[in-house]
């Protein structure tokens, strides 16, 4: 981008406002704008508005050929359902075993490659992000069908280790990627000073890089958390017991030969989304304030 | 792991590809600062210039230990299992194999000839391409189409838009398809209800996906929801870096809203777009969980994508090789546009 893109976004405030006050016409035209913004808003939101609503309603309505936009009232019969479905707490434990392990792991694994990256000079780095770009863009069946095979031959069907090393190594590409975005903005010269008086290359990183790279961590450790999170194919292959299930998988179980209890899976999938989009509030502003502090720095 | 929504997500999406494109303004502003210690001369910054250089004396080794693990796991969890796709398009892999642990056999240039002349694969072939083609122009013109209205309205409406746009976001894969599921229900979805109550028409008890084309636009319609989002908030982010001197200055010289669009604001999130759509084609073309959970884990031949071809070939006949050659042309088909996108990546300094 042009030189003067840092300050811009400080500004753009600013002048956008300004004509409205100067002509008034302006002003109509927003009025336009503000309804069709809220009634997009409403689009996008309307789906997550239903499973709410349909999680907190009662079962007859939900079988009813009446659907009504409001709940004539609010019951949690929905959540008892969810919650009493054979292996829920199989399914939390499953699925916080394995994406536990696997970001952690991951980030351990990615923190080092992104300081590599990030910080030498070294040959075949350049080749290594493209190959951290370009893997991810695998179509999922392409390695679903080698790694079911390996698993099979190694004993890793139905074993948490075999979807914890997937998961794992699943988050690693763009996990080293977004690291080292963060690492790069750290100056070496913080380093460099740490080291002058008298502190070893580890004694910098860890008190130095590691506390600033902390936020940045973070935000990579909360994506790899929701991808493993909501994985689902990779897991319903793989583990083939019932209390080996993770919470996705779980959900499958709603729908049976006779019908789907669409009140309980609406429950159980609210259950399932609110830690999500609690993470996804988080990062958001991370990556908000990723953006202007890069911006302050250009 | 989840490629969709972008997904995935991907990012689908999911989501772990949503990460690298959403970084795209990230990175685009400290490229600058990147590239401050590699630049070769280096009389900018002196004494910080030499010091990746000693480093490298110092300990060449180093960096090599640290992306060590990195690379061993990327190779075992990527690399491999492409290279045994590639194997396995080459020999018969059915039960019998898999379960005794015998050597299948090869089999030469069977698996693709077999594909290559069966009609069906060129039919799910075309409604891939199809479908990756409604579902990116639907994404790419909704999405910027939000991104330049967000950028026209009240602070407090944009608040509530990105709020919305956030939740929808981040609903996980399985639950945007149960969602949709529940929507388009046979006999109380709320599609069917609505549409009898307000167009008069006797919807209740309507399948869609009874019919491909309907069963599809749900498809489609929970695609480009999943995936407008990411699109909406990444190009947003690329139009608040359009110096609003420089628009003001064209509307001054006489250019009507469209001018100031095409010749001041379009040049400037263009590389974005570029890239979010390069991303979109992958991600779209890639589509596998919302059409499999969607249409119940057991999707109908008719509703079958290059993916889902592959993996009912896989799981369901159970001739593992078959499924790898049909990933294997994926790959390949999809090999252009991945170039495309790091060539573009490297255009823009991101990868320094």
């Amino acid at each position: 981008m042009s030189a003067s893109t840092p300050t811009t976004p400080v500004t753009k405030a600013g002048p956008a406002a300004e004509p409205q006050v100067l002509r008034p016409d302006r002003k109509k035209s927003r009025l336009h704008y503000n309804i069709l913004g809220l009634l997009i808003a409403v689009v996008m939101a309307f789906p997550v508005y239903w499973l709410i609503v349909s999680a907190l309603r009662p079962n007859q309505e939900i079988r009813s050929y009446d659907q009504t936009l409001w709940p004539s009232s609010i019951t949690f019969d929905n959540f008892k359902r969810a919650l009493n479905q054979p292996n829920f707490d199989t399914a939390v434990q499953s699925t916080l075993i394995v994406s536990l392990t696997a970001v952690i792991g991951g980030m351990v694994i990615a923190t080092l490659a992104a300081l590599a990256i990030g910080r030498f000079r070294f040959f075949g780095r350049k080749p290594l992000l493209v190959v951290l770009i370009l893997v991810q863009m695998l179509p999922p069946t392409a390695m679903l069908i080698p790694i079911y095979a390996q698993l099979n031959a190694m004993g890793g069907l139905n074993e948490y280790w075999g979807l914890i090393a997937l998961y794992l190594v699943t988050t690693l590409p763009f996990a080293v990627v977004m690291i080292r975005g963060f690492v790069v903005n750290i100056p070496v010269e913080l380093e460099e000073s740490a080291m002058v008086d008298g502190c070893t290359r580890f004694g910098a990183f860890m008190r130095v890089v590691f506390p600033l790279l902390a936020p940045g961590l973070a935000a990579a450790s909360i994506f790899a958390l929701v991808n493993a999170w909501n994985e689902y194919l990779f897991a319903y292959i793989l583990m083939n017991d019932n209390d080996k299930y993770t919470l996705n998988v779980w959900l499958m179980t709603f729908t049976t030969e006779r019908g789907t209890d669409y009140g309980a899976l609406m429950a159980g999938s609210t259950l399932i989304a609110l830690p999500v989009v609690v993470f996804f509030m988080i990062i958001q502003k991370k990556m908000a304030t990723g953006l202007t502090s890069g911006a302050v720095k250009g | 792991m989840q490629r969709d929504k972008r997904k995935v997500s991907h990012v689908s999406a999911a989501d772990t590809t949503k990460a690298a494109g959403a970084e795209i303004p990230v990175q685009t502003a400290t490229t600058v600062t990147d590239r401050g210690p590699s630049s070769p001369d280096g009389t900018r910054r002196g004494p910080a210039q030499g010091s990746p250089r000693r480093t490298f004396k110092k300990g060449a080794l180093l960096p090599y230990l640290l992306i060590l693990p990195a690379i061993v796991a990327i190779a075992a969890v990527y690399a491999y299992p492409l290279v045994k796709t590639v194997i396995l398009s080459f020999q018969d892999l059915g039960r019998r194999e898999l379960w005794t642990g015998d050597d299948p056999p090869w089999v030469g240039f069977e698996q693709f000839t077999n594909i290559l002349g069966d009609s069906e694969f060129w039919y799910v072939t075309g409604r891939t391409v199809l479908f990756m083609a409604v579902c990116v122009v639907l994404t790419m013109a909704i999405g910027l189409m939000v991104a330049l209205l967000m950028q026209r309205l009240t602070t407090w409406v944009r608040l509530v838009l990105t709020v919305a746009l956030i939740a929808a976001w981040s609903m996980p894969l399985m639950v945007a398809a149960s969602i949709f599921r529940w929507l388009a229900d046979s006999d109380y979805g709320l599609i069917n209800t609505l549409i009898a109550k307000f167009a008069g028409e006797d919807f209740l008890g309507h399948n869609w996906f009874l019919n491909p084309w309907q069963g599809f636009a749900v498809i489609i319609a929970l695609v480009v929801w999943g995936a407008i989002p990411f699109v909406a908030i990444t190009l947003y982010a690329a139009l608040t870096q359009v110096p609003a001197e420089l628009e003001e200055a064209a509307q001054l010289d006489g250019a009507n809203a469209f001018g100031v669009y095409r010749f001041v604001t379009w040049p400037v999130i263009k590389p974005v777009f570029i890239m979010v759509g390069t991303l979109s084609v992958i991600w779209d073309f890639n589509v596998f969980g919302q059409i499999w959970l969607l249409r119940g884990n057991k999707p109908e031949p008719e509703y079958e994508t290059l993916g889902l071809y592959s993996y009912s070939k896989a799981f369901e006949s159970t001739s593992f090789s078959q499924g790898s050659a049909i990933a294997l042309i994926t790959v390949l088909l999809l090999s252009g546009v991945a170039v495309y996108y790091v060539r573009q990546l490297i255009k823009t300094g991101e990868v320094e």
